[in-house]
């Protein structure tokens, strides 16, 4: 689904025609953030100073560990998609931009995933 | 012009800061510092799916001076990114562009941040005694 309002495709607007996705990307990870980085402090906060056992026992619960997988997603998405921005923003040599975007997407793959597996062996192995 | 040689940003070195300038570089920072804040989230996963052990390993090392330090900078961080945040989606929207909207909103979310930091730690620390 395109998000761009008909008038802005219409006239082709954007310099690289992907902006707009970019954006929307960018906001809509922001906005699914909000309420998971505010369940996920509170949640640490709380189990502060907790066992082992206590976080085990939290992890395994399926509701925790989809939204660990939500936040996971949401985090690395946002946050490469934020590095992005401020790369494309400061550094002007094209070579140089392009292989630190490329970094940063192929960090934000590998922790995201390594993240998502943390989480599936927390919730699976007994 | 070539596409080479384009105007990037404001020089910084001639610029006089005021609040919304300020706490928009601030965005920025906060931003760029939670990236490798992930790490920390991601070890704890980590650790807590490797087992007690490494488990036990990861709490002593958060809970050392210099894991608290960082986990406090980080903690504020997020607020900051998260209550800012807020308030570029309500621009995004098309609302509080006003400058005076600005002033008041800034504000706010520094508030806001400071107070999010304070109250987590408060909590932390109150469940780590056992008070609740």
């Amino acid at each position: 689904m395109s998000r761009r309002s008909p008038l802005g495709r219409v006239r082709g607007l954007g310099s690289a025609k992907e902006g707009a996705g970019h954006w929307w990307g960018l906001r809509f990870s922001a906005l699914a953030l909000i309420p998971l980085t505010l369940w996920f402090a509170a949640s640490v906060a709380v189990m502060s100073g907790a066992g082992y056992e206590t976080v085990r026992a939290w992890a395994a619960s399926p509701l925790v560990a989809g939204l660990l997988l939500l936040l996971i997603v949401a985090v690395f998405y946002h946050g490469a998609r934020g590095l992005q921005e401020v790369i494309e923003d400061y550094v002007p040599r094209k070579s140089v931009k392009f292989t630190a975007i490329l970094a940063v997407q192929a960090a934000s793959i590998v922790l995201g995933l390594t993240g998502v597996l943390s989480v599936l062996l927390l919730l699976f192995r007994v | 012009m070539s596409s080479d040689n384009r105007p990037l940003s404001p020089h910084l070195q001639v610029y006089r800061p005021q609040l919304t300038s300020v706490l928009s570089f601030l965005h920025r920072m906060t931003g760029v510092a939670l990236t490798p804040g992930t790490l920390l989230l991601l070890y704890w996963l980590a650790a807590a799916a490797a087992g007690p052990e490494a488990f036990a390993t990861a709490q002593a090392l958060i809970g050392s001076i210099i894991g608290r330090l960082l986990l406090l900078g980080w903690s504020f961080a997020l607020f900051y990114h998260l209550c800012n945040g807020i308030r570029h989606l309500f621009w995004d929207a098309g609302y509080g562009l006003e400058l005076p909207d600005l002033y008041r909103s800034g504000w706010l979310m520094v508030f806001a941040a400071c107070a999010l930091t304070l109250g987590s730690w408060i909590l932390g620390y109150a469940m780590r005694s056992g008070a609740w």
